[in-house]
């Protein structure tokens, strides 16, 4: 298991290039639970920086750790080690009610004796500001959730989609430093979370204010986040901008958790110019861009959409790869084929509908897969 | 009743020679009755007794309707003082056990601490010893420390074994209580005490107010307790235990039917706040 965060060749600059304190930092931050005679370790060392106005999500399956690290930023457990810092301000040990982040609930949290109104306003009422001025604020906040005309109702009397407006409301209104989502759309049915998803990126465009968002679902981190930090087993698998986290897993885990990849074992022979050749056992060889020496064991990853399929020889110059159709499966606007090698190994390709394609390959057609080197990766086995 | 009728059974259902509604008995709702039925004919009767025309104090035979035992509702002075001394005892019991019981739920429900099963059982047992028990052994530790039974002591009595009562009410409210609520509330700016104050509290409110009226209808209630750690002091039900050698007047069934009619209102009201609460 790899404890350091893999940042790659990122388009982004790196956080000290940015001016000011990142908006949240963690620094080694360890989080320990004591099961019976046992320790658990929720999160094992975690070193990151939000920046400031950022929409930054924590993505990983349920167990990695990534609610626990939400709960140590809002202040709700304190880390078993390390500082949190927000603002540039060390906030270890600091209650929730002192710490200028405010949370949305999985669960929204709303207040169900209290109206909507009462509810957005009882943050502002915390921090005495002025009747007018809280009334506006308020009015403003629903407004900007598209909410207004609500005020005087009670949280049960609205629906999902409502109660999710009014939880962000209620932490927006406040305008904190930063503000934390834990799954705030995972209640929500599918359509809807999908109009929140880009809800959500509007409302953080317009306000500014640098959002963490935990989520399991890779789809939603990729439509949002301006950058994602892959969680597994309480460390961050990798830290990038989505596409970088897409087309460059960085780990054999990330790119199995994000999205569909296609994982080939080989070994790396020798080195053409900045590329190595991958043996692979009785099926051929490919390039591939790697950093790996000679001898080592690899997994050669490519994305489905990547892969070309055809009865045609390929171009010189593209990774190639010869196989047997086995599944083809038509979804409207692409095909999936799964195609199985030589040593038994399955390739998914997926394949775009276009007007001017006719159908590439039927079930048992023996096929070419190519691909442009630059597309694969080997990683670490 | 829902049933899954069959093709058979609807070609039967439209041939008029057999569409006779068969009547059906709805045990459920006869049992729900007869329950009702068992628990409101003593009510039922105290109530209608309270009307009953009598000459003197025997009031088992049905003489007549008359309202003139309300009129003179108070015409016994040691029965007025019996009853003062019930609803002062009743009241002092609910505010105290009330407040501790809610706070024990609390605690109970929320917070894990050493001694917690200890207090879990320690209620239960509380609950579950006979109440002769409980009168004796109160009366022998008030005999042995010296205390002088009447008025103080009835309290204290009370106080004791209502409170666990008032603390089940509200540790069962609790434990239903979404943890994020004071989480939300706390992560919105309010310090420990006034996440109480303006989340907690009002949700655990109806258990409270349930949990309070309990205390209050069981001291009221009570007779063995009282009548070992009462010493001179009189209780509404103490009163009555006396004069049945004598006879019990119907203005008892007068303040028993008024006692009943608080009892019944202070339910609605809890039930209609309950309502507005969620």
């Amino acid at each position: 298991m790899a404890t350091s965060t893999h940042e790659g060749p990122a388009p982004h600059p790196p956080t000290t290039a940015r001016e000011g304190p990142a908006a949240i930092g963690l620094e080694g931050v360890v989080k320990t639970y004591r099961s019976g005679q046992e320790t658990v370790a929720a999160v094992r060392g975690i070193d990151l920086a939000v920046h400031q106005g950022e929409f930054f999500s924590l993505l990983g399956p349920s167990g990695c750790g990534k609610t626990t690290t939400m709960r140590m930023i809002a202040g709700f457990e304190e880390p078993t080690s390390g500082t949190v810092r927000l603002a540039g301000r060390d906030v270890t040990g600091v209650p929730p009610d002192r710490r200028d982040v405010n949370m949305v609930f999985q669960s929204y949290a709303l207040f169900p004796h209290m109206s909507v109104a009462d509810n957005v306003a009882f943050g502002l009422r915390r921090k005495n500001v002025p009747k007018d001025e809280v009334r506006r604020r308020v009015g403003e906040a629903l407004d900007l959730v598209e909410l207004s005309g609500l005020h005087r109702r009670r949280p049960g009397r609205l629906s999902g989609g409502q109660q999710q407006r009014v939880a962000l409301a209620r932490a927006l209104v406040n305008r904190p430093g930063a503000l934390l989502l834990d799954e705030p759309l995972g209640a929500l049915d599918l359509k809807l979370r999908q109009a929140m998803q880009i809800e959500l990126k509007r409302i953080q465009r317009e306000v500014g204010i640098t959002f963490v968002y935990v989520t399991h679902d890779q789809s939603e981190a990729l439509t949002m986040s301006d950058r994602i930090a892959v969680m597994n087993e309480g460390v961050v698998e990798q830290l990038g901008p989505p596409a970088q986290i897409y087309e460059r897993p960085a780990s054999r885990f990330v790119a199995g958790f994000i999205g569909t990849s296609n994982l080939l074992s080989g070994t790396v022979t020798t080195g053409v110019g900045e590329y190595a050749r991958v043996e692979f056992d009785g099926i051929g060889h490919v390039l591939v861009r790697t950093d790996q020496t000679s001898g080592s064991a690899v997994d050669v990853t490519v994305r489905p959409e990547k892969v070309h399929i055809g009865a045609d020889e390929p171009a010189p110059g593209m990774s190639r790869l010869r196989g047997t159709v086995g599944e083809v499966v038509y979804l409207g606007a692409s095909t999936h084929y799964t195609v199985v090698l030589a040593n038994g190994a399955e390739v998914v390709v997926f394949r775009q509908n276009s007007s001017d394609a006719s159908n590439a390959a039927e079930r048992g057609d023996q096929v070419w897969l190519s691909w442009r080197p630059d597309h694969s990766y080997a990683l670490p086995r | 009743m829902t049933t899954t009728r069959t093709p058979a059974a609807e070609a039967r259902a439209g041939d008029p020679a057999r569409r006779r509604p068969r009547r059906r008995i709805d045990w459920g709702r006869l049992f729900t009755w007869a329950v009702l039925a068992w628990l409101f004919t003593p009510v039922a009767g105290m109530i209608v007794f309270s009307f009953n025309d009598i000459a003197g104090r025997q009031n088992v035979t049905w003489q007549g309707f008359t309202l003139k035992w309300y009129g003179q509702a108070f015409a016994y002075p040691d029965l007025n003082a019996a009853l003062l001394t019930t609803v002062a005892v009743g009241v002092l019991t609910m505010l105290i056990a009330g407040v501790t019981g809610s706070l024990l739920g609390l605690a109970l429900g929320r917070h894990r601490f050493h001694g917690r099963g200890a207090t879990n059982l320690v209620m239960f047992a509380a609950i579950c010893a006979p109440e002769v028990v409980l009168g004796a052994a109160l009366l022998s530790l008030f005999l042995t420390t010296d205390v002088t039974t009447g008025f103080v002591t009835i309290v204290i009595a009370h106080v004791m074994f209502t409170i666990s009562f008032v603390a089940i009410t509200v540790r069962a409210r609790v434990m239903t209580l979404d943890p994020r609520l004071e989480e939300a509330a706390r992560d919105l700016g309010a310090g420990p005490w006034t996440t109480f104050r303006l989340v907690t509290l009002p949700m655990l409110f109806p258990a409270v107010m349930a949990g309070g009226l309990l205390a209050l209808a069981l001291s009221v209630d009570d007779f063995i307790i009282t009548s070992f750690v009462g010493g001179e002091t009189t209780t509404f039900p103490l009163w009555i235990w006396g004069s049945t050698r004598v006879g019990i007047p119907p203005q008892v069934n007068v303040m028993g039917t008024l006692i009943f009619a608080v009892g019944v209102l202070l339910a609605i009201v809890n039930i209609v706040l309950a309502r507005r609460r969620s």
